[in-house]
């Protein structure tokens, strides 16, 4: 695995350079914090950041795309036919994701990329898509990725991981795909591999000695499944919940979408929305029953498929990468820390006094 | 303030070991800085978990309707005007409701506090007439009316409108408060001005309906929004989708959004929705001469016809 290193001036220029091959995506500042978005020709990206309010997962996998279009009108050419539209055929990549976000990437990837369906756009977009890692140096309060099975210098999901060495960059190149964007932008300088692997491991450990939060997860795959979904504690958990979609809008992990058609006359497109399990109308049955019909139902499920489902079916650890933003941005303080927990340390056989 | 909570536990203590309600409906004590967290508290053993602070401005009323058990309460002025709401619009009887009534000083933007921060905040400190963040390498004070949020700066009902006990003597009233500047603003730009304004307004909507969700006015068991059959609006990221969802939502609390405040705290990108529901607000004080959920003893105008009601509009 090589170590580039890149002069901080040098980076622009290289991004520069890539603009001409490359769509290239990263963090910029709005007026009251940082987003994910598209570089054009004169913007470089701004890593005075901690994290971004949104997840870079809509790059991937936007909020709503068409996944074709249909025409009824017997004078079109088309009509009665699927017509794809849209397809990404340019390579694009994302400057600057934090290691948290890009792992993410792989745990939705067990969603869309599955034995038996494997999911066209997604798979698509993922493929052509470059990721280039910014490690975390000063992680927030809410950050819990090192026991979320991720860390601020994580390397799973990044094709390039960079790390701010003061002056340099040091570019650790993970993949194929991250040595054809280093090249093609230019980033050709080695570095002393002995002394950037030593640099690299101590902000490794500066950065996560930095993180404060916690989660304990090592009971999860142990309990009863149906006892932790008959636990006590959900009454109480759900009851300040509002049923809104921040949480599961915000998460990087979060992959559940809605298709809906939308005609105009004889025209029409079929988009795939984002949904989230926390609306009302989410798992509602053509017989118009709907097994999640209370608020507590649809509370239990979110944290029993992060937490408990996905741990269960894929045994590679909780749907959540620890990026603290369902906490931070929660309108009523509903804190996945707390629940998960709850969760890991819930005892069947006890009966537990409900907290208040 | 924050002295209040003391009173407000003896009260919740006092009606929960008296039988009177079978649950307080409050506040714990948030996980993160400048929140809180609703919560029940069913035993008078745990009354000592409720806090009270400028980070209370969720609108508790929102927890209400459709309830069965006796519940007591705790109301703000606005929270204490959503509850009238609820009332006439039979989502919950007076009878079941103890209401412990919250003079009012104004609730901490948290929006504001964030963007301000010359980082993450850890902690924060509130005192009567200051508010102190504190970071890893920060430290500011602001004036607490500097970081307060909008609505609260603007309210003229600040003391409950109804309540069976108080926590606190009813405070002063902010008087010679002009309620609409913002409103005004809006009203006099162009329609092509108006257009582009509201296109800027809702640009970061994610379309979570967390605005609608913490609103007390929005109970309808299916939203037009999410309506599929038939489809009322489409269900992407179309702007003009995304503007109809928030004016339609807005004519909805027509003549009864009491401007808590609670939509604008709950949104995650920080959009100001709220100048749509006061300029309904604003035109409903100016045509029918109408606060929403001052009385129980009149029928809001919205929901019923006046002969003298107003038909300026039919030309």
């Amino acid at each position: 695995m090589e170590i580039l290193k890149i002069k901080k001036d040098d980076l622009s220029k290289g991004l520069d350079a890539l603009k001409k091959s490359y769509r290239l995506f990263g963090p910029a500042k709005t007026e009251s914090c940082h987003e994910f978005k598209r570089l054009e020709q004169d913007e470089q990206p701004d890593f005075n950041f901690s994290n971004t309010r949104l997840s870079p997962k809509a790059i991937i996998y936007p909020q709503s795309e068409t996944m074709f279009t249909y025409s009824l009108d017997e004078n079109d050419e088309d009509a009665h036919i699927l017509k794809e539209v849209n397809s990404l055929d340019a390579p694009q990549a994302v400057i600057g994701i934090r290691p948290c976000d890009a792992d993410a990437f792989l745990l939705v990837k067990r969603n869309f990329d599955a034995p038996d369906y494997k999911d066209p756009y997604w798979l698509n977009a993922y493929a052509k898509t470059t990721l280039v890692g910014l490690a975390c140096e000063k992680p927030c309060p809410t950050c819990f990725c090192t026991t979320a099975g991720s860390g601020p210098f994580s390397e799973r999901g990044v094709d390039i991981l960079l790390a701010d060495a003061g002056d340099d960059y040091l570019a650790k190149v993970i993949t194929d795909k991250g040595s054809a964007l280093a090249k093609a932008a230019g980033w050709d300088a080695p570095s002393d591999p002995d002394s950037a692997t030593e640099e690299i491991e101590r902000l490794k450990t500066a950065a996560e000695e930095k993180i404060s939060s916690h989660v304990e997860t090592d009971h999860l795959d142990k309990i009863d499944t149906t006892a932790l979904h008959q636990a006590p504690f959900w009454e109480d958990t759900a009851f300040a919940c509002i049923n809104c979609g921040t949480c599961t809008f915000l998460c990087p992990t979060c992959w559940c979408f809605d298709i809906q058609d939308e005609t105009c006359g004889a025209k029409g497109e079929r988009l795939r929305n984002w949904d989230s399990c926390m609306f009302p109308i989410f798992t509602v049955h053509g017989t118009g029953h709907n097994p999640r019909g209370t608020k507590k139902q649809r509370v239990r499920q979110r944290f029993m498929h992060k937490l408990k489902y996905y741990v269960d079916k894929y045994e590679i650890g909780i749907q959540c990468v620890g990026c603290g933003r369902c906490i931070r941005s929660c309108p009523v303080n509903i804190d996945i820390r707390k629940i998960c927990n709850l969760m890991n340390h819930y005892k069947p056989d006890t009966v537990e006094e409900p907290a208040s | 303030m924050l002295g209040y909570i003391d009173k407000i536990r003896e009260i919740a203590k006092g009606i929960l070991e008296n039988n009177k309600v079978d649950m307080v409906i409050g506040f714990r004590q948030g996980t993160v800085p400048m929140m809180n967290e609703p919560c029940i508290i069913k035993r008078p053993e745990d009354v000592d978990n409720l806090v009270w602070d400028g980070n209370c401005g969720i609108n508790l009323a929102n927890y209400l309707p459709g309830r069965t058990e006796k519940i007591g309460v705790i109301a703000k002025g606005c929270d204490s005007r959503n509850i009238v709401n609820h009332i006439i619009e039979n989502k919950i009887n007076r009878e079941q409701l103890y209401i412990i009534g919250v003079p009012c000083k104004g609730m901490t933007d948290r929006h504001k506090l964030a963007a301000l921060a010359a980082g993450e905040i850890v902690a924060v400190e509130e005192s009567a007439n200051s508010v102190m963040i504190k970071g890893a390498d920060f430290e500011n004070t602001f004036p607490k009316h500097d970081v307060m949020q909008q609505n609260c700066l603007k309210c003229t009902h600040r003391n409950p409108v109804i309540y069976d006990a108080l926590a606190v003597d009813l405070a002063d009233e902010q008087t010679d408060i002009d309620r609409y500047a913002d409103v005004r603003q809006i009203e006099e730009l162009s329609v092509e001005a108006k257009q582009q304004h509201f296109t800027d307004l809702f640009a970061a909507c994610i379309r979570c309906y967390a605005c609608r969700n913490a609103c007390p006015l929005c109970y309808c068991p299916t939203c037009f929004v999410d309506e599929s059959r038939p489809q009322w609006l489409g269900k992407g990221q179309d702007a003009i989708d995304i503007h109809t969802f928030h004016f339609l939502r807005a004519f909805h609390c027509a003549g009864r959004c009491t401007d808590c405040g609670a939509c604008e705290r709950a949104c995650p990108v920080g959009i100001n929705m709220r100048t749509l529901t006061k300029k309904l607000e604003k035109d409903c004080a100016d045509l029918y001469n109408w606060e929403a959920g001052l009385t129980l003893d009149t029928r809001p105008p919205l929901d019923m016809y006046d002969v003298g009601d107003s038909d300026a509009f039919i030309k």
